[in-house]
């Protein structure tokens, strides 16, 4: 059986498409659309929380799609080792609805924030990164709240778990404050749970697939979890 | 409430003059209702009915081989690209609300263009936006901007639609009266075009989308005016955006039209339901019945008047086919959105609107719109006093400045050449992923999924040059974004334009509007160009004066082969660097007169048309043989500007240059003119031979200009710019001027 991504799609999921499409039609992987009221997760492997603006993230971004029923599915099959993936605002569903640590605050300019971004994988031994190795990767990244914040223990604690997956890094993999879009604490771009079944990220590896758009790096996510299931 | 008492004096408050309140009551055969009179006075405004512009629209080129839906006959034009498939695309202004509220303002604007793309059934694929502001050292104009750019980037980001090019300019005539010019491009099914038209007797009319409040109210006529002190009264006329409520609209709209359920829909914009239906009904030589009873609305006590003339957004006027109402509810309840039948479409052209009961309006429909029986008008014609005044400018009087690299730098860091990047950083370029080329480079070039083809688009105006002269003005602007998609590998397919002038009354500005349209009409027969719609914008002047005539240009051009797609960057170390076309030492309008010199005088550069086609020509066949690597117009900061950015638009990747620009008469001149039709390319060495014979047959000059590579820009032996200190002029002088506290 080949695996399955299932993209869950809320109101206001800008990003749904794009997921959807490199997955499926760049990658050709199997995958289909899960509408938010559903709570039947139609026997995926993978569950992408694609980004946008649910809900149009006029209360708090993520907060009020982690209630769509559709999460109620997403959090057993989370709990119960099921792999998950949000994107940007699907990081921030996370983030809400308490899979992963953590919150989200708005960029340090105060201003959104649309470019290509080089990351630093962190931790190349989860099954997000484990086919990508130590190396720095180029994603875009498009975010107004991507800030991300947690307490001094809990930081401790993610850190310490080797729970950070990816850091906002130069070309070269320098880590700093100068190459860091939007504040984040320790250039923090991309975390998992403790389990290690959980990622969230807030940059965007579904619009870095298709040759013909010239990025490809995003696509290394994918192919890393997809051969972790076909091994 | 008692309604007023209709008078004179209340229709010359409503903004309509004596001879048209007259024309309302001879063509109504008595006094029109307090709701009759709101009614006309929106769809009479200047906003709605184009009536001091449209006898002259009509003598623009409006039809071409590849134009499915010409100017006017829909909500945007619409062509053919080949493969079933159809670019819907549309240029407006949202000037006078940005003025009041940026924010909202420019939000907005885009929603507004957004919808008028999806209601053909046309997915949107791309937006632009063409900005121009004071200058960036007043507070209240970095406040402007902050806010436009912000507004255009929250709705557009939200929506989900990549916004992927444009152009801002700042000039202290723009200071008052900025403007917002969005555009946005759709892709959609040639079979699954929908119409903004009303028939069929007894199909019932829906209204869709969010609900109905007092937001707006009189925004079309709020337009149709110039700024003074009193706009700041204006603000509540400004309407509120809601991205979210857009995306939902959007994915049900489509849904909708993709199932075959509807005879015809409409987005509500300027004067809401009144445009909507009575536009409807005129183009589907029917009437409706509304109940305005069944209008979902945010204030319960709202007149007919009020709902009549509410410009609410993110609302569109559906005619359903009978019979499928169930399913279209199904669908919009799907998507959490209102979806209430507020009357039908009848045989007889007639519009009738109750309210509680009461006949509040009964006004045939042609009556009412634009190509029925709305007035038209042609106004007077005057050459302004300072045109005369400013052709006459000698530029050998001019003192030659003491230092050309300071110069240089000045030109190139000024806001109106430097990066972009502070405002398209804010955008998303790349949702929807088919962003090939994004900001930054000439034009933004746009996949289309499941072909070998991709679009290319932009928008261009230099208002300085149309200000200098209108006709050879505006004929730049057409050819210059004509150039830009063809840079980009692009053959251009056709324009849409938002023709920004001042108050139509005053016979200096309706020139210069003449002379626009004469130049424009000229320019894009000359490229096979037809103009597929857009938008007027007169009234943009302040107490102090009009702003520059700014018709700006939004072209879209196709790329046949995704193989073709060519960007402006110097790509290799050892590529030759060549010139297509002649330099003239034009530097009238120049950045260079202004920025240095503080000077707008002299005649806007030359345009040879048939100069420029060839070149368009010459340039497609080169990128067609692959002989070129790159390939950047030279345009505002002349050709050591446009070098500088050949070096730096990619500042991952820079890669200086050696060059012998030849000097006519003098350095000055040769460096910063900005004569047309000149294309800087770079070729490998490999290909000089094969280029140079095939430049040689062309009808286009081209000289060899020098070698990229190394790690400066160097001219002439003489003047040495260091790559980072470029891309810190470039890059950071936006974002300085917009961190300066004052």
């Amino acid at each position: 059986m080949k695996p399955k991504f299932g993209v869950v799609v809320f109101p206001g999921s800008n990003c749904d498409y794009d997921a959807y499409y490199s997955l499926k039609k760049v990658l050709h992987y199997n995958t289909e659309f899960i509408w938010h009221k559903e709570k039947d997760l139609k026997g995926s492997d993978v569950i992408i929380l694609p980004g946008g603006f649910s809900y149009g993230d006029y209360l708090r971004t993520g907060a009020i799609a982690r209630f769509s029923p559709v999460m109620d599915s997403v959090f057993s099959f989370a709990e119960n080792g099921g792999i998950v993936i949000g994107i940007c605002n699907g990081f921030q569903i996370l983030l809400e609805i308490g899979l992963l640590p953590g919150v989200m605050l708005q960029n340090e300019s105060l201003k959104f924030v649309c470019k290509d971004q080089y990351l630093l994988v962190e931790n190349e031994s989860t099954i997000f990164t484990n086919k990508i190795g130590k190396k720095v990767i180029k994603i875009p990244i498009k975010h107004g709240e991507g800030n991300y914040y947690a307490d001094a223990e809990t930081l401790k604690e993610i850190e310490g778990n080797n729970q950070v997956i990816f850091k906002y890094s130069s070309k070269e993999g320098k880590v700093e404050k100068k190459f860091n879009p939007n504040g984040s604490l320790n250039n923090i771009a991309g975390i998992c749970n403790r389990k290690k079944n959980v990622m969230g990220l807030m940059p965007h590896p579904e619009n870095a697939c298709d040759p013909i758009l010239g990025k490809t790096d995003g696509a290394l996510i994918f192919k890393s979890v997809i051969e972790n299931f076909t091994n | 409430m008692k309604e007023p008492e209709v008078n004179l004096k209340l229709a010359l408050e409503h903004g309509l003059t004596e001879e048209e309140y007259g024309w309302v009551c001879e063509r109504l055969g008595r006094t029109p209702t307090f709701t009759e009179l709101g009614i006309f006075s929106v769809m009479w405004s200047e906003h709605c009915s184009y009536k001091n512009s449209i006898a002259l629209l009509k003598t623009l080129p409006r039809s071409g081989g590849r134009l499915l839906v010409g100017a006017g006959e829909e909500n945007a034009g619409l062509v053919d690209i080949g493969d079933g498939l159809a670019i819907a695309f549309k240029i407006e202004s949202h000037n006078h609300p940005s003025a009041v509220e940026p924010y909202q303002g420019a939000a907005t604007g885009v929603g507004g263009i957004l919808r008028d793309i999806f209601t053909m059934g046309a997915r949107p694929i791309a937006a632009l936006n063409s900005l121009r502001f004071g200058n960036l050292d007043d507070a209240r104009t970095r406040y402007l901007f902050e806010g436009v750019v912000k507004g255009i980037g929250d709705y557009g980001n939200c929506f989900g639609v990549p916004t992927v090019a444009g152009e801002v300019y700042f000039d202290e005539c723009y200071k008052t009266n900025p403007l917002v010019n969005a555009m946005a491009i759709g892709l959609v099914d040639t079979k699954r075009v929908a119409s903004a038209v009303a028939k069929g007797n007894g199909n019932p009319v829906f209204i869709v989308g969010s609900s109905t409040g007092r937001d707006g109210i009189h925004g079309a006529t709020f337009a149709s005016e110039e700024i003074s002190e009193k706009s700041e009264a204006k603000r509540p006329s400004v309407q509120v955006g809601d991205p979210f409520t857009e995306k939902l609209l959007l994915e049900a709209t489509l849904e909708i039209i993709k199932n075959d359920l509807i005879v015809g829909i409409q987005d509500m914009g300027a004067a809401g339901i009144s445009c909507s239906t009575s536009e409807m009904s005129a183009k589907g030589k029917s009437g409706m019945k509304i109940n305005l009873d069944k209008v979902p609305l945010r204030e319960h006590d709202m007149n007919a008047y009020e709902i009549m003339l509410s410009e609410s957004q993110e609302r569109m006027l559906v005619v359903v086919k009978k019979g499928k109402e169930e399913e279209v509810k199904k669908i919009f309840d799907k998507w959490d959105l209102h979806c209430e039948i507020i009357g039908e479409v009848t045989d007889e052209e007639n519009l009738l609107i109750y309210h509680h009961g009461e006949l509040k309006a009964e006004i045939p429909p042609v009556e009412l719109v634009l190509g029925g029986n709305a007035p038209v008008y042609y106004r007077d014609t005057k050459e302004p006093e300072y045109f005369m005044e400013t052709l006459s400018f000698d530029k050998n009087k001019l003192p030659e400045p003491d230092c050309i690299s300071d110069t240089f730098e000045k030109i190139f860091s000024s806001p109106n050449i430097a990066s972009k990047r502070w405002v398209y950083e804010q955008y998303d370029s790349m949702v929807r992923t088919n962003t090939i080329v994004g900001p930054g480079s000439d034009a933004a070039v746009i996949y289309i999924k499941e072909t070998n083809k991709a679009i290319a688009a932009k928008t261009d105006c230099n208002g300085r040059y149309v200000y200098l002269n209108p006709k050879e003005g505006t004929k730049i602007a057409v050819a210059e974004s004509a150039r830009n998609v063809v840079c980009s590998g692009a053959i251009p397919l056709a324009i849409t334009n938002c023709l920004n002038f001042g108050n139509p009354y005053k016979p200096e500005n309706y020139w210069q509007f003449k002379k626009a349209i004469e130049g424009m009409s000229e320019a894009c027969k000359y490229f096979n160009t037809p103009v597929t719609g857009g938008n007027v914008s007169f009234y943009n002047e302040s107490p102090e004066a009009a702003v520059y005539p700014t018709p700006t240009i939004g072209m879209v051009g196709l790329i046949e082969n995704l193989e073709n797609v060519t960007t402006a960057n110097f790509k290799n170390e050892n590529d030759l660097i060549y010139v297509l076309g002649e330099d003239y030492e034009e530097i009238g309008g120049s950045e260079y007169l202004k920025v240095v010199h503080n000077l707008v005088k002299g005649d806007c550069p030359k345009i040879d048309l048939q100069a420029e086609k060839d070149l368009h020509h010459l340039v497609l066949n080169l990128i067609e043989q692959k002989l070129i690597n790159s390939a950047h117009d030279i345009s505002e900061g002349g050709i050591l500007c446009a070098l500088a950015e050949c070096c730096i638009i990619d500042d991952e990747n820079p890669i200086g240059a050696n060059v012998h620009i030849p000097i006519k008469t003098r350095e000055d001149f040769s460096f910063f003119s900005e004569s047309q039709s000149r294309i800087i390319v770079t070729v490998s060495q490999e290909n000089k031979e094969k280029f140079e014979e095939i430049a040689s047959k062309s009808f286009t000059p081209f000289y060899f200009l020098g070698i990229a590579g190394g790690k400066s820009l160097n001219i002439n032996e003489q003047y040495q710019f260091s790559l980072n200190h470029l891309m810190d002029l470039y890059y950071n002088s936006i974002p300085r001027k917009m961190n300066a506290k004052s």
